[in-house]
């Protein structure tokens, strides 16, 4: 019955692809594909960035370096073949000259190949793994990588009373980074892990391993969890009374995701993240950030998803302003090496060795503001490099 | 280890409740039908929608969880199964899937994909503490309680009453129990309806444990079909005694050995219809 059940799914996500590619023939204007997860259980990243990158092109116009940018989105529903195909149905039957999204990191890897062999710039707006640039020339990044969000918190752990830790992670390649960079950095600072829980990513249940870490009777719980995951276990870990037991909540600021921060309830309060972007972020470019997107999207609040689509539109402009309009692979990423910027998260730069991000990475702390949740930020780590060192 | 066992006890408590419609369905009807957690989901989110929206109070959007979906069941058998009722196994699958994607399609256009977060009512929260290392999750309690309380009085209405007799009689021979003048379209309506309706409210309950989206009746659905095949068709215990074993299992596969903790389940699977293939309590096929 199973067999019949895949065998299904994959005949209706062929007709929905096939429905979806057809269209568009003009040439003119210049097309940037944009890939992401727009439904299933990955949608609030693909709705987050999207917002982003409508509001950008509202905000800047949708022209550049005399250029047309139209936009040619498509849903990969979070599935690798998907993106790839995607990838390769925009480049060659669409002629998008520039591929961006990418919503996890397993989707990112899927599309790589096609822009090598394409040449056709590739820019990360949302997967966190570190070693992602190195899978293809043309790729840009401007989200974040989780050793850059990982190292701090470990940094300021061992500093803050908080020398036993048992770490928590989704087992796929964001989670094991951040377990490395975290294991490392905290031990090479004399702390001590006393357990580690790898959590499958499909159907993850959480509470046996909330409960195995509370057994553990660490100091605090390391948690890295895909964007959207974080009200599940903040459930578990208030549920089983882990805060009673003296156990701090601590991790890059994934699972305090502003998009679901504030349904987390009391629970939350407390948690002490290390990451690049809080709604709550006190800059006058945020709080324009913040109240525009929420006039566009009635009742959305912007989270680090968003803020990646936001400056992957920014790069993109940016670099066409300097190619004057030319998207030729090598020359688009000679551009992109060194840029720099100020982004509603701080300033921002592409590395010009490894074409990944450097940016400010806060300590934040969950606190109710105004009877909302919100990362409340309380110091920084000036451009952190990608690798978090 | 305790709080292991208990956790398991809970979880396979709520995946009986989620299950139990489609051991009766399959049992007792002889119908494949894997649109069954598409009831357990809108159960699920019609707890959601009268919690969040309109802010009903938890303990009384459980007993809508259980009519909506009771009623949806209703209607859809009477409209749509009963056609299908004689046709072959694979109709049905083709069926039923279809009202799969139809439902996942639904839910995700009216309620986005993304997980639905509640907060259950604050004397519901936390855990207590019982012996050292043993700590009881009151809402598992809870949980723990009422799926007794159904699981009890289920098997008292399909022992002890007129219904229950009527209904195993249909089963056994629907041809002479109509000649004796019972209804059974009307008994296997009200049978789909409950079924549905537990799912439904099995649902709603799972909301807190499990992850609710659009793509729950498909994700769960290997669950139910492990409880259905393991604990075999057409009876309360079968399932209950499935769902508590799967439960445990999964749990404490996922606590001791969680590397490998999600296979766990299959194993034991494997194991008990090596052992016994027709099921735990399943009676050998009498056609």
């Amino acid at each position: 019955m199973m067999d019949r059940l895949s065998f299904r799914l994959v005949v209706a996500a062929l007709a929905l692809g096939v429905l979806m590619s057809t269209g568009a023939y003009a040439q003119q204007p210049l097309k940037i594909g944009l890939i992401l997860p727009m439904t299933g259980p990955f949608a609030s990243t693909g709705r987050q960035v999207t917002a982003a990158v409508k509001l950008y092109i509202a905000e800047h116009g949708d022209v550049v370096a005399g250029r047309k940018i139209e936009v040619l989105l498509r849903d990969d529903t979070n599935a690798p073949e998907t993106t790839k195909r995607f990838a390769q149905e925009l480049v060659t039957n669409d002629h998008a000259e520039i591929l961006t999204g990418f919503g996890l990191t397993p989707l990112a890897f899927a599309a790589a190949p096609i822009a090598t062999a394409a040449k056709v710039p590739m820019i990360v707006m949302s997967a966190g793994t570190l070693v992602i640039p190195e899978k293809s020339p043309y790729i840009l990044r401007t989200s974040f990588t989780l050793p850059q969000q990982s190292a701090p918190i470990a940094a300021w752990a061992t500093k803050h009373g908080i020398n036993k830790v048992f770490t928590l992670v989704t087992d796929y390649a964001p989670g094991i980074d951040a377990e490395t960079t975290f294991n490392n950095v905290f031990k090479a600072n004399g702390g001590q892990i006393v357990g580690e829980a790898r959590v499958p990513a499909q159907n993850p249940d959480y509470a046996p391993f909330i409960q195995r870490a509370k057994d553990a009777k660490p100091d605090a719980l390391f948690v890295f969890v895909p964007s959207g995951e974080g009200a599940a276990v903040m459930k578990q870990f208030a549920e089983r009374g882990l805060a009673k037991a003296g156990i701090k909540l601590i991790g890059p600021g994934d699972v305090t995701d502003d998009d679901i921060l504030d349904s987390m309830g009391d629970a939350a309060i407390g948690t002490i993240t290390s990451h690049f972007y809080s709604a709550a972020h006190p800059s006058a470019e945020n709080k324009a950030y913040v109240a525009a997107i929420e006039k566009a999207n009635p009742g959305m609040r912007p989270n680090f998803m968003s803020v990646g689509g936001w400056d992957g539109m920014e790069l993109i402009y940016e670099v066409l302003k300097k190619t004057n309009g030319s998207t030729d692979g090598d020359k688009f990423i000679a551009a992109a090496k060194g840029l720099s910027w100020v982004s509603p998260r701080g300033k921002v730069t592409i590395d010009p060795r490894t074409r990944d991000i450097i940016q400010d990475v806060y300590m934040r702390e969950v606190k109710r503001v105004s009877g909302h949740l919100y990362n409340v930020e309380f110091d920084q780590v000036a451009s952190v490099a990608p690798d978090g060192k | 280890m305790l709080t292991v066992l208990f956790d398991g006890i809970a979880s396979g408590a709520l995946l009986f409740l989620l299950a139990l419609g489609l051991s009766i369905t399959l049992g007792i009807m002889n119908f494949v039908n894997l649109a069954h957690g598409a009831f357990a989901m809108s159960g699920g989110y019609v707890a959601v929608v009268l919690l969040n929206r309109w802010g009903v109070p938890f303990l009384y959007c459980l007993p809508v969880a259980f009519v909506v979906p009771a009623l949806a069941g209703v209607v859809l058998e009477r409209t749509l199964y009963v056609r299908l009722y004689n046709a072959n196994p694979l109709d049905q699958v083709l069926f039923t899937i279809g009202i799969v994607f139809a439902s996942m399609a639904t839910a995700s256009y009216f309620m986005g994909s993304q997980h639905q977060i509640i907060q259950v009512p604050p004397f519901l929260h936390g855990q207590f503490h019982v012996l050292a290392g043993f700590d009881i999750g009151i809402y598992r309690l809870f949980l723990l309680g009422l799926c007794g309380l159904i699981a009890l009085f289920l098997h008292l209405v399909l022992m002890r009453t007129r219904f229950g007799s009527q209904l195993r009689a249909a089963v056994d021979n629907g041809r002479i129990a109509r000649g004796l003048g019972i209804n059974v379209n009307r008994l296997f309506a009200i049978t789909f309806g409950m079924g549905s309706g537990l799912a439904g409210l099995g649902g709603a309950l799972g909301i807190e444990i499990l992850n609710l989206d659009p793509v729950f009746p498909v994700k769960f659905l290997v669950y139910f079909l492990i409880v259905v095949a393991v604990g075999g068709t057409g009876t309360v215990s079968g399932p209950l005694a499935a769902a508590l074993i799967l439960g445990i299992f999964d749990v404490a596969g996922k606590y001791y050995i969680s590397q490998i903790g999600a296979f766990i389940i299959y194993a034991v699977m494997i194991v008990v219809l090596i052992w016994r293939p027709q099921g735990l309590f399943g009676r050998r096929a009498v056609h």
